[in-house]
């Protein structure tokens, strides 16, 4: 079902292109060398964990692919186009659920999913449309009209996420989303997020250091001190680790490094 | 991206500014109380104490509230920019500036479209000023003594004033680091400003008791808003400054749009928490 779906919105042309590709990515904050030779990529339809600690360099990758950051080498590529020489063809593709919160809590979430809708060059009639899909997916419906103020912090979430989506992305970027939520809010909005990729041939990568959010049919990459440790699906990553599951996997990866 | 994209974009950056406006009354009343007091307490206090003689664009003596009231108006101006300037490092850490950075339309795009906006939103507070000084007129507790005409032909210049003071608050907050509490920008931005420059007394005056003061004060860019707001209330224009200010404008929105882009590392070096 989600395959049909996901081949009527991508056009032949784009069939074997992956959502997102990184190739060679290195990244500096003065001495410090924050991303190293970072590669992967992920295709439409696919959920990709990205694993690491705080301080793995995963914020930055995000910057870096939205362009808050300039990447000086290395190439990122969203559905083919280069992020740095096609920004504006990229950065329609994508969707973004920052890790810090990112809305206004004056205003109700129907001005803040028309305000991110405007950004995106859509109509009001049009964003109206889109919003009122979004929020009814999300479980928002009733509560459109009032402040954000108002929301839970996994309600939040779930209004950043549907707002991601309004301009209706291909790659769907989260960054730590389900930090500070409690155990049903977390549960929540990861079965929703997968509930996209599965139904609409989203690509999704959801960056985390919780393993138990990974599934045994995602693609994960371990992303460690800036170093891309391991990335493919969960078995091949776990055999290749020789460990059991992902936690395992994991923490034989980094330990193994770190010991050396 | 079309001619349509921007608009409705532009549009949004707009109404999201006057929402937030007509959201954070506190402010609305800080921006008005502000320049009143200068106004109705200072001003008062101050008018036994200076004379001002007959300068340009005044035709005969002025009391010390109709010299001031221009220098006031510039000032809603500069708190506003320096506000909205405040706001963006708050959104860059609250992450909004982020959610509008995403947009795939032009970066310079979107800071002049914010540019813009904030503008518009001071421009409505200066005429709430002015309704307030007005109606303290008719009461002949002041007189700020504006021709009904003066209200209209400083529009233009209102503008001008507004975006070059927005863009120099947006050029301090993507170049500045240490933005973070408004006492520093109080110090060392908007009292230097405010006190050597025309707003508060002639510059003639300031000659008199330093000479190199009053060519800082000269060459004050706060000195080009206060002077082409005070001669457009009495329909002329003060050609030097305007172009002064569209000039100091232009370069503190280049180099705000430089501090801004990505391949630059302003911001990389900002947010320099690697995380």
């Amino acid at each position: 079902m989600g395959h049909s779906r996901q081949a009527i919105r991508a056009p032949a042309t784009e069939a074997g292109v992956p959502a997102l590709e990184v190739e060679g990515l290195i990244h500096d904050f003065g001495a410090i060398r924050a991303l190293d030779d970072v590669a992967f990529a992920n295709r439409a339809g696919d959920f990709t964990g990205l694993l690491g600690l705080n301080g793995a360099g995963k914020t930055t990758l995000y910057a870096l692919i939205t362009r808050l950051y300039s990447n000086r080498s290395g190439s990122i590529k969203i559905f083919g186009h280069d992020v740095r020489r096609q920004t504006s063809r990229a950065l329609s593709l994508i969707g973004v659920v920052f890790q810090q919160p990112t809305l206004d809590l004056d205003l109700t979430i129907e001005q803040n999913l028309h305000y991110h809708a405007a950004l995106h060059g859509l109509s009001w009639s049009e964003a109206q449309t889109r919003l009122e899909v979004e929020l009814e997916r999300s479980g928002l419906s009733e509560r459109a009209h009032d402040k954000v103020r108002t929301l839970s912090g996994g309600q939040r979430r779930r209004v950043e996420i549907a707002r991601a989506l309004l301009h209706q992305p291909r790659l769907l970027l989260l960054d730590e989303p389900t930090v500070g939520l409690d155990v049903g809010s977390r549960h929540g909005i990861l079965s929703h997020v997968r509930r996209l990729c599965r139904e609409d041939g989203l690509a999704v990568l959801w960056a985390t250091h919780l393993l138990d959010e990974v599934e045994e049919g995602d693609k994960v990459v371990v992303l460690h001190e800036g170093r891309v440790l391991a990335t493919g699906g969960v078995p091949e990553v776990n055999r290749r680790a020789g460990a059991r599951d992902i936690r395992e996997a994991f923490t034989n990866l980094i330990g193994g490094l770190t010991e050396t | 991206m079309t001619l349509t994209h921007y608009y409705r974009c532009f549009l949004g950056i707009v109404w999201r500014e006057a929402l937030r406006f007509f959201h954070q009354r506190e402010r609305f009343v800080a921006a008005l109380v502000r320049p009143l007091v200068w106004l109705l307490v200072f001003a008062a206090g101050f008018r036994a104490v200076l004379g001002v003689s007959i300068i340009p664009p005044y035709e005969t003596y002025i009391t010390y509230e109709v010299y001031i009231t221009p220098g006031l108006i510039a000032m809603i101006q500069l708190f506003n920019g320096m506000q909205s300037s405040l706001s963006m490092v708050y959104d860059r850490e609250m992450g909004s500036m982020r959610t509008l950075l995403v947009s795939p339309l032009p970066r310079w795009f979107l800071l002049v479209s914010k540019l813009l906006a904030g503008t518009a939103v001071s421009i409505l507070q200066v005429y709430a000023f002015l309704a307030i000084a007005w109606f303290v007129t008719v009461t002949e507790l002041i007189e700020i003594d504006v021709p009904v005409a003066g209200y209209f032909t400083v529009v233009p210049m209102l503008v001008v004033s507004g975006l070059m003071l927005g863009a120099l608050g947006m050029l301090l907050s993507s170049w500045i680091k240490q933005l973070e509490n408004f006492a520093g920008i109080m110090n060392f931005v908007i009292f230097p400003m405010f006190f050597a420059s025309s707003a508060l007394y002639p510059l003639w005056k300031m000659r008199e008791s330093s000479e190199w003061l009053y060519y800082v004060s000269v060459s004050n860019p706060f000195t080009a808003a206060v002077e082409i707001i005070r001669h457009s209330l009495y329909g002329q224009v003060h050609w030097e400054y305007l172009a002064y200010a569209l000039a100091c404008g232009l370069l503190f929105l280049g180099l705000a749009v430089l501090g801004y882009d990505p391949g630059r590392s302003l911001i990389t070096r900002k947010g320099a928490a690697p995380a």
